[in-house]
């Protein structure tokens, strides 16, 4: 038994270190291709990993308080808890980690979670724009939850499960047995929500640089920035497991995960690239209208 | 609006009410990290990941522009714009700066963390350049914040703002960007100055 | 245009008119008059915008010159008041009632020329300068040199040059023996 529990908080680890890295290398990836579509050289694909230590070997740190401190805590919690319960690769003993028989649910909270911590901090600081930045970003958040917690209860009712694991079990056996064949419906109305999550362009108005000054971390500097540019790396990263577990057949192995989560952050990526910010206002319009429409007939289709 | 009560006097309640929201502790020197490889490790990551504090105090900001786009291009060298002075390393003070602004630069210089470097871009900011005889601009800008680079020019152009980086560049990865340990230890001198010229102080001293 | 003076001067004492352009006249008009001659322009004869209010010190005269800018859009007019107010003491009638934005302007010149405008919201706070100490910088007795060599702590060695022998001297050295070659041939064959 106790071998047992080791074994996996190492497993734990390799996979938190696999994944990490996996993020870091892919926002240096993203902030070369976008730099591409606009002409520019860009930075060196390991620049996130110099910001990352040029941040830890800033010298002074202010505080505003517990909740400040707890704020970027939270926020990496959020993204390590939520990578935690995913499995990361079908089959695979080591990238199982904790996934469990009701994880589907527990998800939905922790993509959540992080934000909440975040409000908290941010709002310690007494900064005025942190609040707005985070009313913003909760905003925007709850809004691409509607479509995506409907999509996952069509699953939940087409597996007749709330596992992962099981719903990725389901999906093995070709091509033709993926969610994105086998429920279409469900699939655009996740994929719509999964655009709004992942704070690229069209909805990214909460941390954009040029509104009130990037939001939430206005007021965040030297290791707090660290730690929430280290969960910048894992939230990504979960979430793009997650998205491809729940509707593109999951991974049997580590190179079909890269390949698969690449193609999937590239889309977004470049939906972010050729297209202009929406207001807040736009976006909750936006979600509230088709997406939530699409959900809506996901669920339907399988309550009969 | 701060509503003042009528059982104290005015001056003693807003006093109070300041003293809640800034920190009248001063500036303390921060020496490096004793090991010597780290040290270096650190100036590198230092050297190579700047962040500009997005604020054009002059008439340079304008040549501060292109250098984000295409034809200049510093994310090249891990540069990047930060919104907020919290974030940021970097502080270039864009040309003349009038009294009212240094006031508003002197604040933002403050509150940015600890290894932290100021480059002055322009002739104003070294002699006065063409404003030498203002009634309102200042006419060096060492006097009131530690300058760690230079750039001569009426404007400079963004070629020479490059070169003014990678010479900034140079300064980090030798350790010899030490401007925030040097305006701790003569803080008292720099608040003189300060202080000098920018007549209304309504504000702590150091306020981060 | 000129029916727009003559109304005008049927009514109201005015003098110096000039018309500097077809679509452009200036005239003076006495400071007691000021506030009725601005409002007949803009409510009787359309000049509905305050392009701006400049001052000009004639400190020979011991007077300021205060000229108030009103454009009428549909005609493409520009009416320009001159008023002279005594320099010793300097008070003019505000005019922030018929444009806000004339607020700004009274505040500028209260804080450049020290011009008092009684009635004009915030007029006494600081535009630009904050915490001005010595008399206002625009008028034409302050040294401006004098004040930013005392205060502004200035460079030993700054040095002035005339462009023009810099240049020849630094970047033209062969164009300029060339030149003068050129000049003592014509003048030797002149004599």
């Amino acid at each position: 038994m106790e071998n047992f529990t080791i074994q996996r908080i190492i497993y734990a680890i390799l996979s938190l270190l696999l994944i990490f890295n996996y993020g870091m290398v892919l926002r240096g990836l993203v902030m070369k291709i976008v730099a591409r579509a606009h002409g520019r050289f860009g930075p060196p694909v390991w620049q996130p990993y110099i910001n990352l230590v040029k941040v830890f070997s800033m010298r002074t740190a202010i505080s505003h308080g517990i909740m400040f401190y707890l704020g970027p805590v939270f926020r990496l919690v959020g993204g390590v808890g939520l990578y935690l319960f995913i499995p990361a690769v079908f089959g695979s003993v080591w990238l199982q980690n904790f996934s469990f028989s009701g994880d589907l649910l527990l998800v939905v909270y922790f993509i959540f979670f992080g934000q909440l911590g975040m409000a908290l901090g941010a709002a310690e600081s007494g900064h005025p724009y942190s609040p707005m930045g985070i009313m913003r970003g909760l905003a925007q958040v709850t809004v691409s939850e509607v479509p995506f917690a409907l999509a996952i209860i069509a699953l939940a009712a087409q597996y007749q499960t709330l596992s992962i694991t099981e719903i990725v079990a389901a999906q093995q056996g070709g091509f033709m047995n993926w969610t994105m064949i086998t429920n279409p419906v469900a699939t655009i109305a996740g994929m719509l929500a999964f655009l709004g999550m992942m704070m690229h362009s069209p909805f990214d108005l909460h941390i954009a640089p040029q509104e009130i000054p990037i939001g939430p971390p206005t007021e965040f500097q030297s290791t707090f920035l660290g730690y929430m540019q280290a969960n910048r790396a894992f939230f990504a990263s979960a979430k793009l497991v997650l998205f491809m577990n729940l509707f593109f057949g999951g991974a049997t192995s580590i190179p079909e995960m890269v390949i698969k989560t690449f193609l999937l952050y590239m889309t977004t990526v470049l939906m972010g690239v050729v297209n202009p910010r929406f207001t807040l206002e736009n976006s909750v319009r936006y979600f509230l209208k088709i997406p939530t429409i699409i959900g809506i007939i996901a669920v339907l289709m399988y309550s009969f | 609006m701060i509503t003042i009560g009528q059982d104290s006097k005015p001056d003693d309640k807003a006093k109070e009410l300041q003293n809640e929201f800034f920190c009248e502790a001063l500036p303390k020197e921060v020496a490096p990290i004793n090991n010597k490889i780290v040290q270096k490790f650190y100036n590198w990551a230092q050297a190579n990941s700047m962040w500009v504090l997005a604020f054009g105090t002059g008439c340079g900001a304008i040549e501060m522009r292109p250098l984000y786009t295409a034809r200049y291009d510093i994310s090249r060298f891990g540069m990047a714009p930060r919104p907020t002075p919290r974030q940021s390393s970097l502080f270039i003070i864009s040309g003349y700066a009038s009294v009212k602004t240094l006031k508003r630069i002197v604040r933002s210089y403050e509150q940015m963390q600890n290894p932290k470097f100021v480059m002055g871009l322009g002739s104003c900011t070294i002699n006065g350049g063409m404003y030498f005889d203002s009634y309102n601009t200042i006419n060096r800008l060492d006097q009131y914040l530690p300058v760690d680079v230079y750039v001569a020019g009426c404007m400079p152009r963004p070629e020479s703002l490059i070169a003014g980086f990678k010479k900034m560049k140079e300064i980090i990865k030798e350790g010899r960007a030490e401007g925030a340990n040097k305006y701790a230890r003569d803080f008292q001198w720099y608040k003189e100055n300060q202080k000098k010229v920018i007549k209304d102080w309504n504000m702590p001293d150091y306020n981060w | 245009m000129k029916d727009m003076i003559e109304r005008l001067a049927s009514k109201f004492n005015i003098k110096d008119i000039n018309e500097h352009k077809s679509n452009q006249v200036f005239f003076t008009a006495e400071k007691i008059d000021i506030e009725g001659v601005i409002l007949y322009l803009k409510e009787f004869e359309k000049y509905d915008q305050l392009t701006m209010i400049s001052c000009v010190d004639y400190i020979e005269d011991g007077k300021f010159q205060l000229t108030y800018l009103l454009r009428n859009y549909d005609l493409n007019n520009d009416a320009c008041i001159r008023v002279y107010i005594d320099r010793e003491n300097p008070t003019m009638t505000s005019i922030n009632e018929l444009w806000a934005a004339a607020r700004v302007y009274e505040r500028e010149l209260k804080e450049m020329f020290g011009i008092d405008f009684p009635g004009c919201p915030r007029v006494d706070d600081p535009f630009v300068l904050e915490g001005w100490d010595t008399i206002p910088p625009m008028r034409k007795d302050f040294d401006t040199k004098k004040y930013s060599e005392e205060t502004y702590f200035p460079r030993e060695g700054r040095t002035k040059k005339d462009p023009t022998e810099q240049m020849a001297e630094k970047m033209y050295p062969v164009e300029e023996e060339v030149k003068k070659s050129i000049t003592k041939v014509f003048r030797d064959n002149s004599k």
